[in-house]
């Protein structure tokens, strides 16, 4: 196990390295935009584009790269906006907000999810079964920023619950109510899809362990129902759903990129959009990298807790 | 418990034997054989919802085929006056709804300048007064229903001549009133809309700070404040005359239709017929306008097109590509598969907005902004096709009679086509149905985001109709609300297809319906 952790590991590391070298290269062949006039930034700015070899060969400028990173961990300073600003803490001060509009849906999806997918199973074939199957296919196909025009529109606008932009972290602490209810739009319009996965997905495999014969076995020594569902079904299902909820967390960080920017929050979605926009390269070469380390983690992390979950899943052995 | 004792004695003679005179052999088949795709559609047929998905798709595709072609307008059509006015269809419009009518709350001024309207152009701009309340303040407010193209009233227009001439000919011959006096001009600062094209009527403050409100008679009715002149031809005008224009009887005036300016003449005109000679079709927009004044009817059908006919040809592209490479990567398996596996990992782990972007960089000006969108989802959407072509590979390569074939001298070209390919159909032409909505979803949230910015003069995308009617979602929800309706639909009703053919390919499905 502790072998085949380190193999993905390196591996991820490899890849991440090669989509590295590939998006800089690709980044570096376009016309490097001139720095914006704007008082003693520029002198800032050019300084650092010195240090960082700009106008040397490019694989010397990979080469600085690379080694600012590793060995300062710099990330190069933003050039078009937040002006000779550090990235890496630029970025810091993002995250937050991504972080904890995720967290919050989450946590309300999860359970949610979980609920309803759980009931679906033990009502299988029923008519709430089918209500819920119907609703599950709907809300998994809905996209998410039509869910967010909804709640806009309905919660913010139309019956005033929510206020219409996120509380700075200086006015409401993290885990503020005050936070959690400027948040409540984007949990919502995020939470919608996660619980109709986790739902469809609880069922699944809920209703395939129900048939399975430890099941009868279970019933037949004389537990209840209930037990047997909760000790013996619930359990071996956790099995598959467990890697599909840590999954859903790390890659729900992709699908907040488009509900941040119709709720303005200054997450790192936002700021991945901006640098997009208005082309500066060093923000987005990082959260380039930030995104696609991200997506490689959720993947091990996956893997690995199908093996620490399940003791009879052998990750990496050969049978 | 023996079961002798439950039976009751037969008789020795009672017993025959079974095939005693028959040759035992095998019967011929009377039924006719069903082919795999035959059986699927019969068991696709059965699936309700997945048929009314694929009508559904059907329609929307129908629709997005058809409306360019009959529609009156093009995504290049701008209306300056009829920015987001409410859908409305002529054909349900008296039945109270579909009417193009807004719930707006005005002030008396308001009320007067909505009601001077509808009193001059004889079409009620105020369809209802819902209620009528004051304030603290002692200041009157209605709650009224105003009828969205209405509300236009007038605008002036700088006519060249022989629009002027053609214009009053256009007059002549349908007896429409198309062209209205000017009027006398005001030195308020009160002008609510159209450079103040709608204010005929006299007001009850005229200086500079004027509140707005209409000076009425006795009866309740709004003074005109025409420009009069003597002389009759003095605006070179020779067609119809307002109702109150009887100026010539008395010999004294005349109201002025029409003052020359550098290009030609500025007339004040009822937009609403005049948008009617200009256009040839009344003003009803079904889904109504967004902010530009663009017809969101066309728009759709426009963005639509777009984004169906990339959702198809990039899943088809990356059906071949996905299943050439899975094919390869499955049947041959080894180091080959190893290292092919591991280029396609790395593609699929670089989030594909990073890719689009670039592409977008690096190829929007060569290639166009759709050519690049197009490349972006080729180059990375193949992999997820050819994960599972290499699935179904590992599964039938094995088999027994992949074996006979091989032993009997079949090449791997003809394993390949003639004996795994048809078993991983099913898996495969699900798979590519089920992209079409990804496809879909990504290139919308590209748009809207304005990574892609897929607007040109003949092309819209369904994410750009999203992110123009954002800022007036508090507004006119209908903006947005036709465009996420529309690929609310859509997506729905991909997956219910996709998960229907699901169903009707899996041969361990067969007879398990009820």
């Amino acid at each position: 196990m502790g072998k085949y952790i380190v193999k993905r590991i390196l591996l991820m590391f490899l890849t991440l390295f090669i989509i590295i070298t590939m998006c800089f290269i690709l980044i570096k062949l376009l016309p490097l935009p001139a720095v914006r006039e704007m008082g003693r930034d520029v002198n800032l700015i050019l300084a650092k584009r010195e240090q960082m070899g700009y106008n040397r060969p490019l694989l010397v400028q990979y080469f600085l790269y690379l080694k600012g990173i590793v060995l300062h961990w710099d990330w190069g300073v933003g050039e078009q906006m937040y002006e000779a600003l550090s990235i890496w803490s630029v970025l810091t001060q993002k995250l937050p907000y991504t972080v904890m509009v995720n967290l919050y849906s989450i946590l309300m999806a999860v359970p949610l999810g979980l609920m309803f997918g759980i009931y679906a199973a033990l009502k299988k074939n029923k008519w709430q079964d089918h209500v819920l199957s119907t609703l599950v296919i709907i809300f998994i196909s809905v996209p998410s920023y039509v869910y967010a025009f909804i709640v806009q529109y309905l919660f913010c606008y139309r019956l005033g619950w929510f206020p219409l932009t996120v509380e700075s972290l200086e006015n409401a602490a993290f885990f503020s109510a005050r936070m959690i209810r400027s948040m409540m739009p984007a949990i919502l319009s995020l939470g919608f899809s996660v619980v109709a996965g986790l739902t469809r997905y609880t069922r699944a495999e809920l209703s395939e362990v129900l048939t399975s014969e430890f099941m009868l076995l279970a019933r037949t020594k004389g537990l209840t129902k209930s037990q047997a569902t909760s000790r013996h079904a619930l359990r071996n299902a956790m099995v598959v759903i467990l890697p599909m909820i840590i999954g859903e967390f790390i890659g729900i960080l992709f699908g907040s990129l488009i509900i941040e920017k119709i709720f303005a929050i200054p997450g790192v979605g936002s700021l991945y959009i901006n640098a997009i926009t208005v082309r500066d390269y060093n923000f987005f070469m990082a959260l380039t990298v930030f995104y696609t380390f991200i997506g490689l983690a959720s993947n091990i992390a996956i893997d690995i807790s199908y093996g620490l979950i399940d003791p009879r899943i052998r990750m990496g052995s050969r049978k | 418990m023996s079961n002798k004792t439950n039976l009751p004695d037969f008789p020795p003679e009672k017993f025959q034997f079974a095939h005693k005179d028959e040759r035992i052999h095998d019967v011929r088949f009377e039924t006719r054989p069903i082919s795999y795709f035959q059986d699927a559609w019969l068991r696709f047929r059965r699936n309700g919802s997945a048929v009314v998905a694929a009508v559904l798709i059907l329609l929307l595709i129908l629709f997005a085929i058809i409306v360019p072609f009959v529609s009156h307008y093009t995504v290049t059509f701008r209306d300056g006056y009829y920015k987001t006015v409410l859908p409305r269809n002529p054909a349900v419009e008296h039945l109270g709804f579909w009417d193009g009518v807004k719930n707006q709350r005005e002030t008396q001024a308001g009320y007067d300048y909505y009601s001077g309207i509808g009193v001059e152009t004889g079409r009620q701009v105020i369809k209802r007064v819902k209620s009528q309340t004051v304030d603290a303040n002692g200041i009157t407010y209605y709650s009224l229903n105003v009828d969205s193209y209405g509300k236009v009233g007038y605008v002036y227009v700088n006519l060249s001549q022989d629009q002027y001439r053609a214009l009053q000919d256009y007059q002549d011959q349908t007896g429409i009133q198309v062209i209205y006096p000017l009027q006398e001009t005001h030195r308020t600062n009160y002008v609510m809309g159209n450079m103040g094209a709608n204010l005929w009527y006299k007001l009850q403050d005229p200086r500079p700070t004027s509140d707005g409100r209409a000076l009425l008679d006795e009866q309740g009715r709004h003074i005109p404040n025409y420009m009069t002149s003597q002389s009759k031809t003095q605006a070179d005008y020779t067609s119809l005359r307002i109702a109150g224009d009887d100026g010539g009887a008395d010999g004294s005036t005349w109201y002025v239709y029409g003052q020359r300016n550098q290009s030609g003449f500025k007339a004040r005109v009822d937009y609403y017929e005049y948008y009617k000679y200009i256009n040839g079709v009344e003003p009803a927009f079904l889904f109504g306008t967004n902010a530009y004044g663009q017809d969101i009817f066309t728009c759709l059908a426009a963005g639509a097109r777009l984004s169906i006919l990339l959702g198809i040809s990039v899943s088809f592209i990356n059906f071949i590509i996905g299943a050439a490479y899975g094919a390869v990567e499955g049947y041959y398996g080894g180091t080959i598969d190893i290292v092919l596996e591991r280029i396609s990992d790395v593609l699929a782990s670089v989030p594909f907005i990073v890719v689009a972007t670039l592409f977008q960089m690096h190829l929007g000006r060569k290639v166009g902004v759709l050519g690049s969108l197009l490349f972006a989802f080729v180059l990375v959407g193949w992999v997820g096709m050819a994960h599972r072509v290499r699935m179904q590979f590992y599964r039938f390569k094995g088999q027994e009679y992949v074996l006979a074939a091989r032993t009997l001298g079949a090449k791997d070209r003809r394993i390949i086509l003639k004996h795994i390919f048809p078993n991983a159909i099913g898996t495969i032409i699900t798979g590519s149905v089920l992209a079409i909505p990804g496809v879909i979803f990504t290139e919308s949230m590209l748009s809207y985001l304005n990574i892609v910015n897929l607007e040109t003069s003949s092309l819209t995308s369904i994410g750009t109709m999203l992110a123009n009617g954002q800022g007036y979602l508090s507004t006119f929800p209908h903006i947005t609300l036709f465009p996420a309706l529309f690929i609310s639909i859509l997506m729905i009703s991909f997956n219910l297809f996709g998960n229907g053919l699901r169903d009707a390919f899996n041969p361990s499905l067969r007879g398990a319906e009820e």
